[in-house]
């Protein structure tokens, strides 16, 4: 498949956003949105995991799936290599640097069960992306994410002061938000469209 | 608790995605078609029953600092069986629902069931509220596709239902309605649910 990389790359963080257009990593992001500091916190980490573990999953698939003609446990290998590599990287940080260990350790073991991370693998099979294509592919959606959760994180500082009604406090609302955003996002549908 | 509140519970009081904010994201991906989301529902139904009848079988031998991997392991081979299942006999549903299939695996729902309910019950108890949670969730995909696909396609199941005087809604068929959709559910439900509390 031919597709500009850098075209990719837009696209995955705007037209293409996993969180806005395919609604993956949702839980998370509504339940660690509230303060600024967290999601940055939390979004970096994703995008760092997601970059990692899409480049592993595409050795793992093409390298020792497809050869060995057991496509069909992917599910179960892809989550395998994700988990691994988050109790690897936890691991290696609280050697390397308690302070970072701290802020981020929190959150890796939340990214294992980020589907998003496990959704970004399995596009990049559907949509038969090359090694380059895929971690572009990887990288721009976890920008995308960490984006949109710091967008939302933004907002809700704000409006945490204002009046709403008792039945929409808390998820409604933040689902209104995302709503809200996801239509401005549709904005940039000019620059490129991946399917 | 009987069955039958164990039931009723994780179905309604407790709902998975109203109550807990649980498995969102394939609920708001599968909406804008009612027959996605039922297979997706049903899906769901079938990796939840039997992940937590399993996993409450095996609870006194799984080590606890393993523990979620073992889960995650149980739940990844009964969606295998669904997505190859798919793949099968409608292989069309199958391609719609592309990815989502294989996200079932880290559906928090299940994570979340088999955690808070199957670890510590009995495995015909897990397997009920394993159902109910399923159901609960199916549930709130088919009202929200209802709606997705009524006023974004005019149709029922495919069936057209509006006519041709009828503009379709295009907003509904893309990604912010399902948003607004479940935003809007979530705020009705919160409603009654405090109404009842009240009376």
């Amino acid at each position: 498949m031919e597709l500009n990389v850098f075209i990719l790359f837009m696209a995955a963080i705007f037209t293409s956003n996993i969180l806005l257009t395919n609604f993956l990593g949702m839980c998370s992001y509504l339940s660690v949105s509230r303060q600024i500091e967290s999601s940055l916190g939390l979004g970096f980490a994703v995008f760092f995991v997601m970059t990692c573990t899409t480049a592993l999953n595409y050795v793992v698939y093409y390298f020792v799936l497809v050869p060995l003609d057991i496509v069909y446990l992917q599910y179960i290998i892809f989550i395998i290599v994700i988990a691994a590599f988050v109790q690897l990287i936890e691991m290696v940080i609280e050697r390397l640097s308690p302070v970072l260990y701290y802020s981020l350790g929190i959150f890796l073991p939340l990214i294992t069960v980020n589907c998003a991370i496990l959704g970004v693998s399995l596009f990049m099979v559907i949509r038969n992306y090359s090694f380059i294509q895929s971690v572009t592919f990887g990288a721009g959606s976890g920008i995308g994410w960490l984006l949109a959760i710091l967008a939302l994180a933004g907002i809700r500082q704000k409006v945490n002061d204002t009046f709403v009604p008792a039945g929409l406090r808390g998820a409604g609302l933040s689902l209104i938000i995302t709503g809200i955003m996801a239509l401005g996002f549709i904005g940039f549908s000019g620059i490129a469209v991946i399917q | 608790m009987t069955k039958k509140q164990i039931f009723i519970n994780s179905l309604y009081h407790e709902n998975a995605v109203w109550r807990q904010i649980l498995g969102i994201c394939s609920a708001l991906a599968v909406t804008n078609q009612l027959m996605n989301s039922l297979v997706m529902g049903l899906g769901v139904v079938f990796t939840l029953a039997f992940s937590c009848f399993t996993i409450s079988l095996l609870r006194n031998y799984i080590p606890a600092r393993i523990r979620m991997m073992v889960q995650v392991l149980i739940i990844a081979s009964y969606v295998i069986i669904v997505d190859l299942f798919l793949k099968a006999f409608l292989p069309d549903i199958s391609k719609a629902l592309g990815p989502y299939v294989g996200l079932i695996i880290t559906n928090c729902i299940i994570m979340g069931r088999a955690e808070a309910f199957a670890m510590k019950n009995t495995p015909l108890n897990s397997a009920i509220d394993g159902i109910g949670a399923g159901l609960g969730y199916a549930f709130v995909l088919l009202i929200i596709a209802f709606f997705r696909e009524l006023f974004g396609f005019g149709t029922f199941f495919g069936f057209q239902i509006l006519g041709h005087w009828w503009t379709k809604w295009s907003i509904m068929v893309m990604a912010p309605s399902a948003f607004f959709m479940l935003a809007l559910l979530m705020w009705f439900v919160y409603n009654v649910q405090m109404k009842n509390k009240k009376d």
